[in-house]
């Protein structure tokens, strides 16, 4: 028997039954959907989470000033200019840029009005008004200070959201003051969330003018950017000359890695759990396939009687009922591959996600199918090749 | 001189029990290329037996049997199944054909595991339909079929491996008067061209028709007589 007949026969004997080909497929196609819906949108979901994180993380930006060695051995820092915001801000794909400084107020307490014997210690910081921005800073009320505030060195602050809650500050609009030391500062917004710098939330932030006017500042620490997305890389390399053209060189530049090292991770731990409920399904598929195929066989006593007497061997009865549960397996895991793309899908444009699928996983999935079917034939095509042609075609 | 399509000699068989059952014992029986042989006794007398050792579905327990002159009953059970194939072509009481398959693709299941090339079988499957008289049923379902047609697409699939010997149990046990006259007459049409026939049957109008009859009761063979005989 040649290899095209085997397949001629077992497609055959598939196709002669069509309703029980549907149910004797629906365990495998059952399996197969819900192994590569969940994987699909395992891989989707994932995707999604990624998407998040990247678009945080992939639009930031970081300029700080970095060490020199002076002329005669010594160590210096370079400064950042007063004016990187303005210079940043011409250059395409830069959405917002602002300085960031530490403020030494040489121990000075702070102290909020109500509760003003309560001394507290807490970080002062300044910011140039673009900072909240560059930040995606959202407040909890009030306002931002602007460009006015920062020329004219007014004494407004912005608390952070730990900071408020330590100088129990919970509303701006009776016009709070604090005291840094023995000034005093009128609150006129509280940060709810930021997107990065976190250490804000737990400081009192003053504008850079102020700064320089009040405390002396000499120069800011550090310049946050956000750009527009898939523009983070380009600026990370464009910014240094922007704000110090004759020495790129000195500034420490961190701009996000490209996208696709965190993915991995979050997509294992998520896949792992949507795997293990795929392969039990797949289980209780091949358990099914490997009933019916039994049946099938005890059925078919007759024709596997009939195919013994015209001179096939133990082993052509064996091997067609194997490809015969390997067809139905691989008939199974396609329509299940298709049907678990589909809800992938389906699910993805209700949610409006980007659905994402691993090609090779559609690809497999039937193959799969066919693995499953080829085992689950094994037994009952042993049953079958130990039919005893005698029995089979004694007068029914 | 070419050697008999069958000698037996001193064939018995015997089921392991317990009680262990003799069903068939001592039976010497040679059947001639060309001969057109009935078989036949009362139920429960070893027929079937005798048709499964005669069909290489069954492996004597004692004596010889050789088939074209080859001792098979010695034979591995691989090379048995292929000599089953090549040299025995077989009608059932029950049709056994496939259901849902073309009578053609029927008839063409006898030569798929002799590796007869596609081609080949088709042309020779369409040519024993024709012999058989069938050549306008190729394409139908068996279901659709009546019980003559359908003996007949079986004894089509036995000839068209090109059998030394055919070997029918019961032929007409499920075919009405006309029907079954018109396969008896096919019979007497092939044994007229040159084919070995062995017909095991309990009824006497159909072993009539064969030139020679054996009976067998209690699992060994009584006389033989010849059909002429038996009609005087």
């Amino acid at each position: 028997m040649t290899v095209p007949d085997l397949l001629g026969e077992a497609l055959a004997g598939v196709a002669a039954r069509p309703s029980r080909l549907a149910l004797t497929t629906l365990g495998t196609v059952l399996g197969i959907a819900a192994l590569v819906a969940t994987l699909g949108l395992g891989q989707t979901a994932a995707g999604q989470i990624n998407d998040q994180f990247d678009r945080i993380a992939a639009v930031r930006v970081v300029i700080e000033s970095g060490e020199t060695d002076g002329p005669d051995g010594e160590v210096a820092l370079t400064q950042l200019p007063w004016d990187a915001p303005e210079r940043l801000g011409r250059l395409a794909g830069v959405e917002a840029a602002g300085t960031f400084a530490s403020v030494d107020v040489a121990g000075a307490p702070v102290r909020g009005v109500p509760y003003g014997t309560i001394e507290q210690t807490v970080p002062v910081a300044g910011a140039s008004p673009g900072l909240f921005d560059a930040l995606g800073a959202r407040l909890a009320g009030g306002r931002f200070f602007d460009g006015g505030h920062e020329q004219r060195a007014d004494p407004v602050v912005v608390l952070g959201r730990y900071a408020a809650e330590r100088l129990g500050i919970s509303r701006v609009d009776s016009q709070p003051s604090i005291f840094i030391g023995d000034r005093s500062f009128t609150v006129i917004g509280i940060l709810d969330a930021v997107d990065y710098r976190s250490e804000v939330q737990d400081s009192v932030i003053i504008p850079m003018g102020t700064a320089r006017a009040l405390y002396g500042l000499e120069a800011p620490e550090a310049v946050e950017i956000r750009t527009a997305l898939g523009a983070a890389q380009l600026i990370g390399e464009q910014a240094p000359i922007a704000v110090d053209p004759n020495e790129p060189d000195l500034l420490d530049v961190t701009a996000p890695p490209p996208p696709g090292s965190l993915r991995d991770t979050v997509s294992a731990d998520v896949n792992g759990l949507f795997l293990a409920l795929g392969g039990l399904s797949l289980l209780v598929g091949g358990l099914g396939i490997a009933n019916v195929t039994l049946l099938s066989v005890l059925e078919r006593i007759s024709e596997i009687g009939l195919r013994r007497a015209v001179g096939a061997g133990g082993l052509h009865v064996a091997g067609q009922f194997l490809v015969e549960s390997g067809i139905v397996g691989f008939l199974g895991g396609l329509i299940g591959s298709t049907i678990g793309v589909l809800a992938t899908v389906g699910v993805s444009v209700v949610r409006d996600w980007t659905p994402l699928l691993d090609i090779r996983l559609a690809l497999a999935a039937p193959l799969l199918g066919g693995l499953i079917g080829l085992v689950a034939g094994t037994y009952p095509a042993w049953r079958a090749s130990a039919v005893e042609p005698i029995t089979a075609l004694r007068t029914a | 001189m070419t050697p008999p399509v069958v000698e037996m000699t001193g064939v018995g068989r015997v089921f392991p029990g317990p009680p262990a059952v003799e069903a068939v014992r001592d039976v010497d029986l040679t059947i001639q290329a060309g001969e057109y042989v009935s078989i036949v006794g009362p139920s429960g007398s070893g027929k079937s037996t005798l048709l499964h050792l005669l069909g290489l579905l069954d492996r004597p327990t004692h004596g010889v049997y050789r088939l074209d002159g080859v001792d098979v009953s010695t034979m591995r059970e691989r090379r048995r199944t292929r000599l089953r194939g090549e040299r025995i072509g077989f009608v059932f009481q029950a049709f056994h054909l496939l259901p849902h398959r073309s009578v053609l693709e029927n008839v063409e299941l006898s030569m798929i595991y002799l590796r007869v090339p596609r081609r080949e079988r088709t042309a020779r499957a369409r040519a024993t339909l024709e012999r058989v008289g069938l050549g306008h049923r190729v394409d139908f379902d068996p279901l659709l079929l009546s019980g003559g047609e359908r003996q007949r697409v079986a004894i089509a699939r036995a000839l068209v491996a090109r059998p030394s010997l055919l070997l029918a149990d019961e032929p007409t046990g499920n075919l009405d008067t006309g029907n079954a006259a018109s396969v008896l007459a096919l019979f007497d049409e092939l044994h007229a061209d040159g084919l070995t026939l062995a017909v095991i049957t309990h009824d006497d109008g159909v072993s009539a028709r064969a030139e020679r009859r054996v009976r067998i009761v209690d699992g060994t063979v009584r006389h033989a007589v010849d059909a002429q005989e038996v009609r005087r």
